[in-house]
Order: C-alpha cells, then structure tokens, then sequence
C-alpha cells in the first residue's frame, strides 16, 4: 500500500516538474516572439522615417543623388521582403539600409545648411534614435534565443522540448563588422 | 545572461533578512520588558510595521516625485529624452514604458521610482539633460531601468519602511523605558517578580534601543549600495558602453549643485548620493562615485561578469558582486555614438521643454528668432521683436 502511494507521489512530482517546465519553456518562446515583434516595429518605424528624410535632404544635397537613391532603394528590398523571410535574411537587408543611411549621413557633414534646418534635426533625432531602438530589440531578441535555446538544448528541460514539439530559434546576425568589435585604443 | 542577477539576490536576501532579524529581536525585548511576554511584543512590533507599510504603500510613489517638484512629460516635449528612454526600455525588455518627468533643477540627478515594474517612473533634473550628451543621457536612463527591472524600488521601499519602523519602535521604547517603566519596575520589585533576570532583559533591550536603529541603518546603507553596483553593471550590459555611465558620474561629480528637493528618505532612489557631505563608506547610501567610474573604465567588455572582474580589481574583493556571473558569454564594448555634444542645443532642447510644460507656446520666426508666448497671450498674430515680421500664433 505505501509503496503504491510512494509511486504516485513520485507520478505526481514529475508531472507538476513537467507543466512547470513546460510553461517556462513557452514563457521563454513568448518572450522571442514579442522581442521579434518588437524589431518589427523598430524597423517598420525605419522604413517610415525614410520618405521623409528623403524629401528634407534632397532640396539640398543636388549632388548626391546616388547616396538618395542607394538609401531608397536598400529601404524598398528590405520592405518588400515577405513576412515569410527568416530573421538571417531580414538581417542582411536592413544592415544594407544601415549602412546606405550611415553614408548618407556623412555627407550630411559637407551641407551646414541643412545641419541647421530644424526639420532636419527632428529627423535626425529620429533617426539616430531609431537605428539605437533597432540594435537594442536586437540585443535582446538574441539575448532572448540564446536563453531559449539553452532551455530547450539542456537537460532536463530538453526531454521536455522534445516531446512538446520546441525548436530552438534563429539569431538575428549583425553582420557589420565594426559593430561586433571592441573600440580600440592605443597610447602613443 | 539575465539568470546571474538572481544569484546577486541571496545576498541581499541575507541583508534583509538580518534586517528583519534585528527587528524582530527589538520587538522581542521591548515585548519582554513592557508585558513580560516577548511575543506580544513581535506581534505589536509586526502591527505597527503593517501599518507602516500601508501607508507607504497607498501614499506611494507619487510623494517622491510630488516633493522634488517633477513634471510629467509627453513625447514631444523632449524628444532626445524620450527617445533614450524608450532605448533602454527596449534594450532591458521592460514590458511597459515607464512615465518620464522633468525636475527643473541645475543640479544634476535623477531618480527612479515604481514599486511595480509596469507603473514605473523615470525623473530626470534639467542640470542632467543640460549637461549630458547621448551616450552619457544613455547610461543613466539605463541604470535607473535597472532599478526598475530589478525591483530594487520596491525592495529599498520595504527596507525603508522596516528602517523606519525599527528607529520608532527603539525611540518610543526608550520613552516609556524612562518615564513609564520607573513605575513597572518598582511595581514587579514590590510583587517579588524582579531580580537579577529582570534586570539582565532590560539591559539587554536599553542596548538593543541604542543599538537596533544603528545597527538597522548601517544594513540598510550596505544593501542600498549593492543595488547601485548592480544597477551600474546592468546599465553597462543594456547600452554595451560602460564609457557613457562613467563619463556621466565624473560630470556629475563636478557638478556644484545640490538637489533643492532631496531629503534623507528619498537619498537612495538617486543616481548619486544628492548630498555633498563627506560620507565614510559605511555610512552612505551610494559608493564612493570615484571607485564606481573606476570599475566602469576598467571594464574589458559589457557584461555583468567583465563587471564583476572589474570590481575585483578596484575594490581588492575577491568575493566580487554579482557571483555566478563568471559563466556568460563575450559582449564586446560597442563604439560611442558619432553625434557630436552641441551643448547649445542641448540647454536649448531642455530650456524649451521647460517652457511647454509651462504651457508656453514657443514660436519659430523665419529670421530665426524663437518667440515664447506666455498662456495668457491672447493676440492671433505676433511681431517678431527682432525682425518685424508678423507670425500667425
């Protein structure tokens, strides 16, 4: 009799271990997706701030047309991409609007009128807060990955994830080279 | 990564629970003293302590930032603010924007307050957005989310509430000890039920009444003190530039100015101590700011554990301050921001959010002359003083 009670207890035990670890588990899975839904905003907000920025620096900049247009088309391919799109694909489309937005904003430099126009530095603002926003979410979409992940690929959360049909996620990947490295200082 | 913050708790669990050991010890001899029973005495110092905590509780937060004078803004007011804000929000996975409000003050600080994470709130001195740029802006935002993210709000308000009650019990206790225990004590000498344990139990509790609020007090400072390490090391993991936090502290270091509004109580929700007074380690809320900006320079990466090493290295502790946190990964520092500091523009950003939250209205004249127009200004249109254009209000 009490070697049949011992044995449901130890039933019981390992199923309650079992919902907990599966409600982490899909905690975790939650937490990607509205980290990935988070960059989505970021990014659409992007796409949104570039017509207008567009329309600002053209009446002043009649001799960077091909930066303009490198910044306008790199921001249709990344727009045009179907929601279908894994995060590695996406990734590489916007580090490309990434850095045609980051030339265009260093020619901006040779145009002292337009770095005075109000309308100008609103954008601007926007801008450089838009591009933090953006490595930000990304920063804690991997963060996030790399949490579940380790979850569903470490024991004994693992068997669990197994069972219940988890995959682990795909990282979002900064592919630009300098992002990924330290600044690096040297004394003469 | 996020994991490591919790293995920090333990030692704060064991602060606290000293904490409460000492207030409960209190109880007991103030207990043992007035009613000859120790546990009445825990029992009406846990009623006294509830109702202390109700109070604070449905006072809440709001008497912070009602007495510091803080206005509350919107998004447009000060965009680079906001902006920064929402950054680290993002970057901490803080589900809810917390509210911003702008304290109209040279001196430089700011203060996070919000015992739950989804009502939360941010307030930052004119002084600090005047005088900060980005990355620096940054590094503060982010460590007073930290706070945020890692409770510490609600935690410094249970310890203050448990501090403050601990001192009442000790000080009423000492009254009644003078001016009422003379008669008790003769009265149980005359009843025959004195003698030498009597005596030992009342010296035990005139100690424990001098001793208990120091005593209370000194863990309380080393608790408020751990949170702001691990503030600073998270505000570090969330910006990946410890260099902006650092560069902050040093210009708020040499900031002349003192918090108008700032009491004792309200010291520990800070970003720095907001007095200038000389403070041994021991007995402040905040560490020495020089050893803070020490260890942020002197971090190898962004992570909790380069911060951990870092403050190995500086404080010669070996036991370091976020244990556990060996096992992360390799987050590199990232470059500072490109934007040039525009100091002019800096003051004129605060200056006019300043206005608006007065209800002024702030007027572009083509000639490039800005126009504040008082609420009570009337007119449909207004003459520019410097050019004589007309501009429609």
């Amino acid at each position: 009799m009490i070697a049949l009670w011992i044995v449901i207890g130890i039933i019981a035990i390992l199923i309650i271990v079992f919902i907990a670890t599966y409600n982490g588990l899909v905690r975790l899975r939650n937490q990607v997706k509205n980290a990935w839904a988070q960059i989505d905003v970021q990014l659409k907000r992007r796409h949104d701030l570039i017509p207008n920025l567009v329309e600002t620096v053209k009446g002043y900049m009649k001799f960077e047309r091909e930066t303009l247009e490198a910044v306008t088309r790199a921001r249709n391919v990344a727009q045009q991409l179907p929601p279908t799109a894994g995060a590695g694909e996406r990734a590489k489309a916007e580090d490309e609007l990434s850095t045609a937005l980051a030339r265009l904003l260093a020619v901006v430099e040779r145009y002292p009128d337009l770095k005075a126009n109000q309308n100008f530095l609103a954008l601007q603002e926007e801008l450089t807060s838009t591009e933090n926003k953006i490595s930000f979410a990304r920063q804690f979409y991997n963060d996030s990955v790399m949490k579940y992940n380790n979850q569903t690929q470490m024991f004994p959360s693992n068997i669990v994830a197994a069972l219940t049909g988890f995959k682990p996620g795909e990282f979002f990947e900064a592919t630009v080279a300098e992002e990924r490295e330290a600044p690096k200082v040297s004394f003469p | 990564m996020w994991e490591q913050i919790r293995s920090n708790q333990t030692r704060t669990i064991v602060l606290v629970a000293s904490l409460g050991a000492v207030f409960l010890f209190l109880g007991y001899f103030l207990g043992l003293v007035f009613f000859n029973n120790g546990t009445a005495g825990v029992i009406v110092a846990i009623i006294v302590w509830a109702v202390m905590n109700l109070v604070a509780y449905f006072q809440g937060d709001n008497i912070l930032l009602a007495v510091s004078g803080a206005r509350k803004i919107g998004p447009d007011d000060h965009r680079r603010l906001y902006n920064v804000v929402e950054e680290m929000k993002i970057a901490s996975g803080l589900e809810k924007m917390p509210d911003i409000y702008i304290i109209d003050d040279p001196a430089m600080n700011a203060f996070a307050t919000g015992r739950d994470p989804n009502k939360a709130a941010i307030a930052v001195t004119a002084g600090l957005l005047q005088n900060l740029n980005r990355d620096e802006l940054q590094g503060v935002v982010g460590h007073e989310i930290a706070h945020i993210k890692n409770r510490d709000v609600l935690l410094m308000a249970m310890c203050s509430v448990l501090l403050g009650t601990i001192v009442i019990l000790a000080w009423y206790g000492s009254r009644f000890l003078f001016y009422g225990g003379m008669g008790r004590s003769r009265r149980t000498t005359s009843t025959g039920r004195g003698g030498g344990g009597a005596i030992i139990i009342m010296l035990v509790a005139l100690v424990l009444m001098v001793l208990a609020p120091i005593a209370a007090q000194l863990i309380y400072f080393a608790i408020s003190r751990r949170r702001e390490y691990l503030a600073d090391a998270c505000s570090a993991l969330y910006t990946r530039y410890p260099l902006g936090l650092a560069s902050a502290l040093e210009k708020i270091a040499k900031s002349p100015y003192q918090l108008r509004t700032a009491n004792q109580a309200t010291a520990p929700m800070f970003i720095v101590n907001p007095f200038h007074r000389k403070m041994t380690e021991l007995t402040s809320t905040h560490p020495p700011i020089a050893e803070r900006i020490r260890i942020l320079r002197s971090m190898a990466g962004a992570s909790l554990a380069d911060y951990d090493r870092a403050y190995r290295e500086v404080k010669y502790d070996r036991r370091g301050i976020i244990p556990g946190a060996a096992a992360a990964g390799l987050i590199p520092i990232r470059a500072p921001s490109p934007e040039p500091t525009d100091e002019v523009r800096q003051a004129r950003e605060t200056s006019d959010a300043l206005w608006r939250l007065g209800s002024y209205t702030i007027i572009e004249c083509p000639c490039g002359t800005r126009l504040k127009l008082p609420p009570t200004f009337r007119e449909l249109q207004i003459t520019c003083p410097h050019c004589g254009r007309l501009n429609p209000v």
